[in-house]
């Protein structure tokens, strides 16, 4: 790709783009929220046509005007939200609107043959015959990477492919990664953890404000000068942790039970504190949150804030007894998307500008804008739609609705998933400013170095259980954690 | 300049079916325009101010059917002129032949007549008659003048617009908030009936023809706290068992139009007493309205202030956005849509009071598609059938865009299948605008 404009109405989403992929080789393309990224991507695939450019795959002009051309010039893209039809299984999944077909009619068989073949050269096993909807995530990817291979793909793009896999998945995703270089097959890898693409890339293209700033092999980068080339400034400290004054015990949680999600958990977090919990997905993490926040309904287990016993049976209860839940996936639970900024904000808060059911709309305002300002919200105006908001700015609508609700204790779910560096670095900071104040945090990550860079004390669960505490995170390292975490396994 | 743009869209978005509203109603006002005869009182008045130039001892004949209109018009001016010191009055009331027969014997009598003032509609008959009577084909004959005006704006047939309109307007409160929640409720026209009769019924049972007021206040109530019950049931149904809104409704649709038939067996129940069509028929004394459109009226201020001002209706608006965001920010997602069925049952079981008002009986028939007319009135005002957005006057709106089609196409006689198609296409047009609304707004998501 050579020279990629494009413009849409009001903003230059690219200028002068170039990108350059050889066969066999993973290349990561990084860059914050807005950078253009998925653009350049979209155009890649056909789904935009570009101002400006050109577009050539092994020296021919492909001409890319729809997605049908780009599939049949051997470029597959798999995106976050799959492309697969749930009711179908893998191997109709496979060969969708390919189908091996005699004399009009398809053949089970040897599409079976094939799809089976298709996953033995990734060295899994899955039944071509499940319907997707029962398949685990990675195995819906792998699907997807089956049905890219079948299509003779020989550009593959996988946006933020690891974000919703275990550690164990994404290990799986990474040796079928190196077994489609070794095949030739070229891959475009994006992601907002760091870590990964040291693991897997072999060069990085890095983007901001819809440029190309550069594109390096990665044994010649560090991750503080990948943060600086995706930022343009320097990040002294990407995680700026000051540790507050910590208090009396705020938050008790006891023998927390939940049927196949939660086994006997308690522990406490005291004022001040920000107790984080690691674990691989699947370990219980975010459901023991819910159980807390009084979203799912518990087998056992009580819960003591500031000493006192506190009935919690739904997240009403909890957000009047002053506990507070930012959920990890903000846009199925945490916003009601359709709304305005405002609207979402005031949520749970209405009463507080309520005089018998009547909103006093004007306090109500005045308060929004308090936050917009303390907070550094981006918004047009406040009644923007949160739909069109980036996830930074959407995390903080999130943040500022549980702060106007004045709750002591604050449970974030991967506070960060979905959100650059920047954005991240501003949540980072206002967890520490909670914490001077005495709010209790817990704060839920996959993020190893996020944990260690930001907690005053770390919990390991395993498979609904607590598997080890870590007192000193200073002297923790990423090894420990992870051994913690798969305990059982090792 | 792009904070204008915005406001501007966002008022086009709020309003648009608003400005096509109005382009109807002038639409049909243009294709209505003609010349009115002026009838009954209001006839009577304008000859009188036509004849007050006049020399107060003409003798004066009024000629007139003898309809209510005509009889009010031959009253009025006779008392009009009869104020005014007119002496020699005759009044002649009835068909052609009898005020032949009875002009005749005034020919006969060589009365003196000065003048003849009849009705614009009575007049060409009457100015026959005279000329076969050689002693009065020399009498002028008056009218009162017409005026050219659309028939569509007269203020009767305005009338008829809202009282076309109330009951499905009235409905079509409770159906936009359940359609905000991202809901549905079909039951709504079997409940029209089963109110009508239920209420019809009751009265008939405690008084019939001679039960009072207050007795048919208590059976109205008492039916509309039925249609609530029915709303709370398929409420129940949805939150406690998960049952799709569609489906839940559907089946209390049958299960309340059967009930309409049981109750009634089958037959209309008239068994009520004059006073029980004060609701439907009743003028209140505010602008002459009837107390139908009035209660609608008041129906959608306390509607749109509980959507915009209340935490009840921003509840009812995150329901249908997210219901899950919803619960988890503590808002009580089952109470809520509880509350939306509960309303659309009992605004039906109200239409059914109002609709078995202006009728002044009650059938198991009543009612009948309703629901469509209602949820097409809150699709037309802009309410997403995905829930989560919708406006209360928008579905005012909505309802007097269909009622004015209709009427508006009964003036310019179009045929009844004909207005079926139009309707439908009206609808899916609304829809359309909808979608090509929305389409445009995920448009400039992407470029942001």
């Amino acid at each position: 790709m050579n020279g990629i404009d494009k413009a849409f109405p009001g903003v230059q989403a690219l200028t002068g783009v170039h990108l350059e992929l050889f066969e066999g080789e993973v290349l990561a393309l990084l860059g914050e929220n807005g950078a253009g990224k998925s653009t350049l991507i979209k155009i890649l695939s056909g789904v935009y046509q570009p101002d400006s450019g050109t577009i050539s795959i092994q020296g021919n002009d492909p001409h890319i005007h729809n997605p049908i051309d780009a599939q049949a010039a051997g470029v597959a893209v798999i995106y976050q939200e799959f492309n697969l039809a749930p009711c179908l299984s893998a191997r109709e999944n496979i060969f969708l609107g390919r189908e091996k077909t005699r004399s009009g009619f398809f053949s089970r068989n040897e599409e079976s043959r094939e799809a089976l073949d298709l996953f033995s050269r990734m060295k899994v096993s899955i039944n071509p015959e499940t319907l997707c909807r029962d398949l685990t995530v990675a195995q819906q990817q792998i699907t997807e990477i089956a049905k890219a291979l079948h299509a003779r793909g020989k550009i593959l793009v996988m946006d933020e492919p690891s974000a919703t896999l275990t550690t164990q998945e994404v290990r799986q995703l990474f040796a079928i990664i190196r077994d489609l270089k070794s095949q030739g097959i070229g891959v475009i890898y994006i992601s907002h953890r760091l870590e990964e693409v040291f693991e897997i890339a072999d060069r990085v293209m890095v983007m901001r404000d819809g440029r190309h700033i550069a594109t390096k092999p990665v044994r010649e980068l560090t991750r503080e000068l990948l943060i600086e080339m995706m930022v343009g400034r320097k990040i002294e400290n990407e995680f700026p942790k000051v540790p507050a004054a910590i208090g009396a015990e705020r938050l008790i949680v006891k023998n927390m039970s939940r049927e196949g999600a939660v086994k006997n958990i308690s522990f406490s977090i005291r004022a001040g504190e920000i107790l984080g919990i690691a674990g691989l997905v699947g370990a219980g993490r975010t459901e023991l949150a819910r159980l807390i926040f009084g979203a799912d309904e518990r087998d056992s287990g009580e819960i003591l804030l500031d000493g006192k016993r506190v009935d919690i049976r739904s997240p009403l209860n909890a957000i009047r007894a002053g506990i507070c839940l930012l959920t990890e996936d903000r846009k199925a639970q945490g916003l009601v998307l359709g709304l305005g900024a405002r609207e979402n904000f005031a949520l749970p808060n209405l009463s507080h500008w309520a005089r018998f059911m009547f909103i006093n709309h004007k306090n109500e305002k005045k308060s929004f804008a308090g936050f917009v300002n303390n907070l550094k919200i981006k918004v047009a105006h406040e009644d923007q739609i949160v739909q069109t908001l980036s996830g930074g700015n959407q995390q903080k609508i999130v943040l500022a609705k549980w702060l106007e609700a004045n709750s002591r204790v604050i449970i974030f779910d991967e506070p960060t998933r979905g959100i650059d560096v920047g954005a991240k670095y501003e949540i980072y900071q206002i967890m520490n400013e909670l914490a001077s104040q005495g709010k209790a945090i817990l704060m839920i990550s996959s993020e190893l170095p996020e944990i260690l860079g930001m907690c005053d004390r770390i919990l390991v669960m395993h498979e609904g259980a607590l598997s080890g505490e870590i007192a000193n995170v200073s002297q923790a390292s990423q090894e420990e954690i992870l051994s913690l975490a798969m305990a059982k396994q090792a | 300049m792009i904070q204008k743009n915005s406001l501007f869209s966002r008022f086009l978005s709020n309003y648009g079916m608003l400005f096509i509203l109005i382009l109807l109603c002038v639409f049909f006002s243009i294709m209505t325009l003609s010349t009115q005869h002026p009838e009954g009182e209001k006839a009577a008045r304008i000859l009188f101010s036509e004849l007050a130039s006049r020399d107060k001892n003409a003798a004066i004949l009024i000629v007139s059917k003898s309809s209510r209109e005509d009889a009010a018009f031959s009253d009025t001016l006779q008392s009009l002129l009869k104020e005014a010191g007119y002496q020699s009055l005759e009044i002649v009331k009835g068909d052609p032949a009898s005020v032949k027969n009875s002009l005749e014997k005034l020919a006969n009598e060589n009365a003196s007549i000065d003048l003849i003032a009849t009705t614009s509609n009575y007049a060409p008959a009457v100015s026959r008659i005279r000329e076969n009577l050689p002693s009065l084909s020399s009498v002028s004959l008056l009218t009162p003048k017409s005026s050219k005006w659309p028939t569509f704006l007269l203020a009767d047939n305005l009338m008829n617009v809202a009282n076309q309109i109330v009951v499905i307007a009235i409905i079509a409160v409770g159906m936009t908030m359940v359609i905000i929640t991202a809901g549905i409720d079909l039951s709504v026209g079997s409940l029209i009936a089963l109110s009508a009769v239920v209420v019809t019924w009751l009265v008939g049972r405690s008084g019939g023809a001679g039960a009072s007021f207050f007795i048919i206040t208590l059976c109205s109530f008492a039916a509309i706290l039925l249609c609530g019950c029915i709303g709370a049931f398929s409420g129940f149904m949805i939150t406690r068992f998960r049952i799709p809104p569609f489906i839940a409704t559907l089946g209390m649709m049958q299960v309340a139009s059967g009930f309409a038939y049981i109750i009634s067996r089958g037959k209309p129940i008239y068994d009520v007493p004059d006073t029980f069509v004060w609701l439907g028929r009743g003028k209140s004394p505010f602008l002459a309205l009837p107390w139908a459109v009035l209660l609608m009226i008041v129906i959608y201020a306390i509607a749109h202030i509980i959507m915009t001002r209340t935490t009840l209706g921003r509840h009812i608006y995150a329901v249908g956005g997210n219901p899950e965001a919803a619960r988890l920010s503590g808002v009580r997602v089952n109470r809520i849509l509880l509350f939306v069925y509960i309303t659309c049952g009992a605004m039906a079981g109200l239409g059914g009071i109002v609709t078995s008002s202006q009728l002044k009986s009650g059938a198991p028939t009543y009612g009948l598609m309703y629901e469509l007319y209602v949820i097409a009135s809150v699709v037309v005002g802009g309410t997403s059938l995905s829930g989560g957005e919708g406006k209360i006057l928008g579905t005012l709106i909505g309802a007097f865009i269909i009622a004015v089609i209709q009427n508006g196409m009964n003036l310019t006689n179009v045929e009844s299948y004909t207005q079926k198609v139009v309707l439908g296409f009206v609808i899916l047009g609304a829809v359309l605008l909808d979608m090509l609304k929305k389409r445009g707004w995920r448009r400039r998501k992407k470029s942001a």
